[in-house]
């Protein structure tokens, strides 16, 4: 017996209510872009200079909160290109930032002195393998499957590090020590906290100011497209395949990243961050923070660990009680996440 | 040859039938799941979740009354109260949107149940007690009855839902809102209430498989997740909303797991499931037990 | 020809309806009486399916009101309507694929209320009007041809012995035998006292069966007039449907 459904399919899920624009508003346009970008270097400036200045007047243990904030900031980020620009919903990226994680660790373990360079050339490419193999699925299966599939990843490649104990510590991980910012034959200088955080905020940034550009772009476009309408896009004759399997690697990357300067902050590597869990986390950031915004995703990693930071001091055991029933709540009442309403300005 | 020469037949034997009797609950859980994604195209997170819950009552409800029976319907009928609770919480009020919103929901009462069990019980692992301990002997061997046991009743169980869906007038309606949910509220099939009761039965269902699990395993808080992967694999494999074949997916790769720990340890085992639906959808992707529609 | 009553069965009025940002229904008024069969013509897109789900209560005006026997019934919900007696038969038949013809025709049948002697009776009788329905009893809808679906959707609606049936384009995709059976049975219907509110292209079909008709242009009513006028003089037509 079947219970194959016949009802009416959705629409494409995250489908962005378009907002056309009649051609009167478009000889305002010029004036309030301006206008509107203006506003947004100057926020952008404003908040970058506050994250440079952070380590010099907080005590160590926000310091370092915030450090892991823009870090778990960077993975929902590059998240978001998926979920929020191209519309594919990856439960997979704890595989991305794990195989960072364990790849940085490698470099660090292996090659002596340890090397910061190598450290994230070895992550960015365990990385990018892995956004290989879940690109080659991703353009066959669609929304669901492909959504269980990443989650399935995940769990493949937790349950290999988990008892693949010889190379990689299995349950307890590895620990190894930070290398120094060198670049051999001009200067080297040991990671301090500060200078490790000043370090973060830099690749955040510069990530996010690439990824924006790249959503940006025709290739940004492209993707937007697909996430509104598949079947449309593909009528009109783009190799979809090919701009997915794109998408997923560049999203795999930044989320490789992501692992490498996790490994690097705090010096070790273990399998429970490949668990997927840590997928549905990241899901559960891009969703609070606002999709397709990029800086909501970052937005939503600051609020969850915020809440969980404090609710888990008042009420030590069950503090994920009510953060679950927060997120429901959002989930329910507030889709568009905390930067939706921004949506437009960020993105233009 | 030689290689399969080389297993006592005894240690296949009995994986073999460890790997029906998981199986068969696994298709216990997995029908509920599939039953619910196939009337509301809902992807059950806190499915789980339920199954571990369902447990917990168990062994609350033996606790008190020292009866198995009482616990494992008891269980069952809590458990499908708290699922009606949660879609009319959580779900209802997102009919209509998306499948990602949906996933996310769930998630989010996964993650509530789960951290509501630690709250509750406790990080240690309780224990079940089996309605009834001895072994039978098969051949040379030593197998417990309980555990042919809880593969029967779990067979009963998904039989009398086949039997329930199938004739009936609430069988009626559940697979006609199934396969068109506006035309059977054109025909006064009355659908609100008909998506509330399948997914209290698929709870139920998840209640009952925990119950029948726990003298298996140690109940704990963290029970769920193991299951909900696999049913999730289950599912897929089977072919989305088939029942019949979510029942067969699940005995499938309930056996080659069973067989697979025969060399590797059970931690990798699981990644048998893993190839499995890989394969499934590489090449079949609408089930291994379904033709692919030309 | 039946007189019409002076209590309408079904009173629809000023209904507006939207689909996103689009004004489809934009302010439709119509009436049916008791035992009437009346038709809603109208080029494609005009609003005409969306008229009869409005009225089924599988979209709700955002505006205006649908009155059943008097009551207001604008925001009820779908299967209530069904158990108080208003049949509903759409485009693309839309039977269920995989229940079998009898199945499908229960899922009209079960019912509070209904004896097991009296489903008998509807069954018998559905089988007496759809000799077809009764070979095929045993075989998923799904199965079934074109034109069998049909019989079976209007089957199925008979099962709630409905006080009205509400038709939409019944006879489209249908070869010309079948739809002379299409007119029998909505004579039939008629005969039984059930009211028909019949959308359809086929303008002849519709002139012949109904005692009066509304034009629908663009989602407003524009033209209303007693079948028979428009069969002598059918320059509004002309004008309206282009046929």
């Amino acid at each position: 017996m079947s219970f194959t459904s016949g009802n009416t399919p959705h629409p494409n899920p995250l489908r962005v209510s378009a907002e056309r624009e009649g051609p009167a508003e478009r000889e305002g346009e010029g004036q309030s872009r301006r206008q509107r970008a203006l506003i947004y270097w100057t926020g952008f400036s404003i908040i970058l200079a506050l994250l440079v200045i952070a380590p010099l007047v907080l005590p160590e243990f926000w310091r370092r909160f915030l450090t892991e904030i823009l870090i778990w900031g960077l993975l929902a980020m590059s998240s978001d290109i998926l979920i929020g620009y191209t519309g594919m919903i990856s439960f997979g990226h704890s595989a991305f930032f794990g195989l960072g994680m364990y790849g940085a660790a490698a470099a660090l373990i292996s090659v002596q002195p340890p090397n910061l360079w190598l450290a994230m050339l070895y992550g960015l490419v365990g990385a990018a393998t892995v956004a290989g193999f879940v690109a080659y699925f991703s353009t066959r299966l669609r929304d669901i499957y492909f959504a269980i599939t990443t989650l399935i990843f995940s769990q493949i490649f937790y349950v290999i590090i988990f008892t693949w104990t010889e190379v990689t510590g299995g349950e307890n991980g590895l620990t190894f020590s930070r290398p120094p910012l060198a670049i051999p034959g001009l200067f080297s200088i040991r990671f301090t906290p500060e200078i490790l955080h000043w370090f973060v905020v830099a690749v955040v940034t510069l990530s996010y100011l690439l990824l924006r550009r790249i959503t940006q772009s025709p290739f940004g476009m492209v993707l937007q497209s697909i996430r509104e309408n598949e079947a449309r896009t593909r009528a009109i004759g783009y190799p979809i395949e090919r701009y997915k399997i794109v998408a997923v690697m560049l999203s795999g990357l930044f989320a490789g990243l992501a692992g490498v300067l996790y490994a690097l902050q705090n010096r070790f590597a273990a399998p429970d961050f490949v668990f997927f869990l840590v997928s549905g986390e990241t899901v559960i950031y891009n969703v609070i923070g606002g999709i397709g915004t990029l800086v909501g995703p970052i937005v939503g990693a600051a609020f969850f660990l915020l809440l969980r930071e404090g609710l888990s001091r008042f009420l030590t055991e069950y503090y994920l009680i009510p953060v679950g029933l927060i997120f429901i709540a959002m989930v329910i009442f507030m889709p568009q996440g905390l930067l939706g309403f921004l949506r437009r300005w960020l993105n233009q | 040859m030689e290689f399969l020469q080389s297993i006592p037949f005894d240690q296949l034997l009995i994986q073999t039938i460890n790997g029906i009797v998981t199986g068969m609950i696994l298709a216990l859980v997995a029908s509920g799941l599939t039953l619910i994604f196939g009337i509301m195209e809902v992807v059950n997170f806190a499915h789980g979740e339920l199954f571990m819950l369902g447990a917990y009552v168990g062994v609350l409800v033996l606790a008190a009354t020292g009866d198995f029976w009482i616990a494992l319907a008891a269980a069952s009928l809590v458990i499908a109260l708290l699922g009606a609770a949660v879609y009319l919480m959580t779900l209802r009020p997102l009919l209509g949107r998306d499948s990602l919103t949906t996933i996310l929901a769930t998630f989010g009462v996964s993650l509530v149940l789960q951290n509501y069990a630690l709250w509750q019980f406790g990080p240690v692992a309780r224990k079940i007690q089996e309605p009834f301990t001895g072994h039978f002997t098969l051949f040379y061997l030593d197998y417990p009855w309980y555990r042919l046991v809880i593969a029967l009743l779990s067979a009963a169980i998904i039989g009398a839902l086949w039997l329930f869906l199938k004739f009936g007038t609430y069988g009626i309606w559940i697979r006609a809102t199934t396969q068109d949910r506006v035309m059977a509220q054109a025909m006064g099939i009355p659908v609100p209430w008909v998506l509330t009761v399948v997914f209290a039965i698929g709870a139920g269902m998840a209640g009952a498989s925990g119950v029948l699990f726990g003298p298996l395993v140690g109940v704990n808080h963290t029970m769920g997740l193991d299951w909900i992967l696999k049913a999730f694999i289950v599912v897929v494999v089977g072919g989305m909303g088939n029942l019949a074949g979510s029942i067969a997916a699940s005995i499938f790769i309930s056996l080659l797991e069973a067989y697979a720990s025969l060399w590797v340890s059970p931690a990798q085992a699981v990644i048998v499931s893993f190839v499995v639906l890989i394969l499934t959808l590489l090449f079949r992707p609408t089930g291994l037990f379904v033709p692919t529609p030309k | 020809m039946t007189p019409v009553p002076t209590a309408p069965l079904l009173e629809v009025e000023e209904i507006h309806t939207y689909y996103g940002k689009s004004h489809i229904l934009d302010g439709v008024s119509l009436e049916v009486g008791a035992g009437e069969v009346v038709g809603l013509l109208g080029r494609n897109g005009v609003g005409k399916s969306t008229t009869l789900k409005a009225v089924v209560g599988l979209v709700h005006p955002s505006r205006g009101e649908v009155r059943f026997e008097g009551r207001p019934i604008t925001q009820s919900a779908a299967h209530r309507l069904a158990r108080l007696g208003i049949g509903y038969v759409p485009e693309d038949r839309r039977i269920f694929p995989l229940l079998t013809v009898v199945e499908n025709l229960r899922t009209g049948l079960d019912r509070h209320g209904v004896t097991a002697t009296r489903k008998k009776e509807l069954l018998e009788k559905v089988y007496a009007y759809f000799p077809v329905l009764a070979e095929r009893r045993g075989q998923a809808g799904g199965t079934l041809s074109g034109g069998e679906q049909q019989m079976l959707a209007i089957a199925r609606a008979m099962m709630l012995e409905p006080k009205i049936i509400l038709l939409d384009e019944p006879t489209e995709g249908l070869m010309p035998r079948m739809v002379s059976q299409i007119r029998e049975i909505i004579e039939v219907l008629h005969r039984e006292s059930v009211a028909v509110l019949l959308v359809e292209q086929n303008v002849p079909l519709t002139l012949e069966v109904s005692q009066r008709i509304y034009i629908l242009e663009k989602g407003v009513v524009r033209h209303r007039a007693p079948a028979a006028e428009l069969q002598i003089d059918d320059a509004v037509i002309h004008q309206y449907m282009g046929v």
